[in-house]
C-alpha cells in the first residue's frame, strides 16, 4: 500500500476513532472521581483481614492468587515456547561455527561504562530482593522485583562481559529458578487446600500488619513469583544471545 | 489533575508519535525506550507505583532488548537467503 493511500485512510478512520472516543468519554465520571465498590470494599477490608498495607500485592497474592496463577503459568508457557524456537534453531548450525566465543566481548564498551555497569550489578540484585520480600508492605512484589533481579545479571553484559553474565547466572540455574517458582506457587495453593480447605488460601499467621513476616502467605507466594519471573526472563535474553553470538558467527558480534 | 500529571500525559502522547514516525526499526526500538520511561512517568505520578516499577525494567531494558535482538536474527536469515539465491 502507498504512502498516499495509507494517509487518505487515516484521513477518514483518524476523525472516526475521535468521534467514537468523544462519545465513549462523554458519560465517563469525572477525573479522580471513583464509583467502583470493588476498590473501596478491598481498601476497607486489606488491613484488618489480610495485614498487608500494599493493596496491589493483597489482591495479587491473597484475594484473587489465583488470577496469579494462570499469569504465571501464561509467562512460564511463552518463555518454554521461546526456549524450544531458538533452541531448535542453535542445534542446526552450532556445530560449525562455534570457533572463538570465549574472547567474545563488547567492542564499543568504554571503560567508565563497564565500571558503571559492574557497580549496577550488587546495587540492582539487593534492590530487586528488597521489592520481592517488601511486596506486602510496600509498592512491588515479585513481578516487579523479579524484574528488576533479572536486569542484575543484565548489567554485566552492559560491561562487555557476557560469558561473566553466563557465569554468575548459568543456564540451569535460570531454568531450576523458573520451574522452582512456578511449581512453589502451584504447591503453595496445594498447601493452602490441605490446611485450609481452599486451593490458594492463607494457611499461615498473619502477623503484625507493616512487619517483614506479616500477610500469611504472601511473603512466600511473592518470593516464588519472583524467582519465576528473574528466571524467565532471564532465560529469554540468554537465548536471544546465544543465538547472536554462537550462531553463525563465531567470533562474536561487535554489535549485539 | 495536577501540573505534573498533566505534563506526564501531553509527554506520553508526545513519545508515542515519536515511535510510531520513526521509519527506521532499529531506532523505533531505542525510541520505545524512552516512551517506555514517559509512561513509567506517567504511572508514577498517577499513584500507580507498582506498574512503574515493572514498566520502567520491561520497556527501558526488557522490551528493546528483546526487539534489537530479534531484528538481528531477521536480518541475518535474510543476508542468507539472499546468498543463497545469488549461488
Amino acid at each position: 500500500m502507498s504512502r498516499r493511500t495509507r494517509l487518505a485512510m487515516f484521513a477518514i478512520a483518524g476523525p472516526g476513532l475521535a468521534v467514537v472516543m468523544l462519545i465513549g468519554m462523554h458519560g465517563m465520571p469525572a477525573f479522580g472521581h471513583y464509583h467502583g465498590v470493588y476498590g473501596l470494599l478491598i481498601d476497607k477490608i486489606e488491613v484488618p483481614e489480610r495485614h498487608a498495607t500494599d493493596l496491589v500485592t493483597a489482591l495479587n497474592f491473597d484475594i484473587r492468587a489465583f488470577d496469579t496463577l494462570g499469569e504465571e503459568f501464561i509467562l512460564f508457557a511463552s518463555v518454554a515456547g521461546v526456549a524450544l524456537l531458538l533452541r531448535k534453531l542453535r542445534h542446526e548450525r552450532e556445530g560449525k561455527r562455534s570457533r572463538g566465543i570465549e574472547d567474545h566481548s563488547f567492542a564499543g564498551a568504554s571503560a567508565g561504562l563497564q565500571l558503571a555497569s559492574l557497580y549496577l550489578v550488587p546495587l540492582l540484585i539487593a534492590l530487586g530482593c528488597y521489592i520481592v520480600v517488601h511486596g506486602a508492605l510496600t509498592p512491588g512484589g515479585g513481578f516487579q522485583g523479579g524484574i528488576v533481579l533479572a536486569a542484575g545479571p543484565l548489567a554485566i553484559l552492559l560491561a562487555g562481559r557476557y560469558f561473566a553474565m553466563k557465569r554468575l547466572a548459568p543456564e540451569w540455574m535460570l531454568e531450576a529458578s523458573e520451574a522452582i517458582g512456578a511449581a512453589g506457587y502451584a504447591l503453595i495453593g496445594v498447601a493452602g487446600l490441605i490446611i485450609a480447605g481452599v486451593y490458594l488460601k492463607n494457611f499461615l499467621p498473619l502477623g503484625t500488619p507493616a512487619m517483614l513476616l506479616s500477610a500469611g502467605m504472601m511473603p512466600i507466594n511473592s518470593v516464588a513469583v519472583g524467582l519465576e519471573v528473574t528466571g524467565a526472563f532471564l532465560v529469554v535474553w540468554t537465548e536471544f544471545l546465544d543465538q547472536e553470538l554462537f550462531v553463525e558467527r563465531g567470533t562474536g558480534g561487535d554489535n549485539a | 489533575m495536577t501540573g505534573v500529571q498533566l505534563a506526564a500525559l501531553i509527554l506520553v502522547a508526545v513519545t508515542a508519535t515519536v515511535v510510531v514516525l520513526t521509519p527506521d526499526a532499529l531506532r523505533q526500538a531505542l525510541v520505545l525506550g524512552i516512551f517506555g520511561l514517559a509512561l513509567t512517568l506517567l504511572f508514577f505520578t498517577f499513584q500507580a507505583p507498582d506498574v512503574a516499577l515493572s514498566e520502567i525494567v520491561v520497556s527501558t531494558v526488557g522490551l528493546p532488548l528483546i526487539i534489537l535482538l530479534a531484528l538481528r536474527k531477521i536480518g541475518e536469515q535474510e543476508r542468507s537467503r539472499e546468498q543463497q539465491e545469488d549461488e
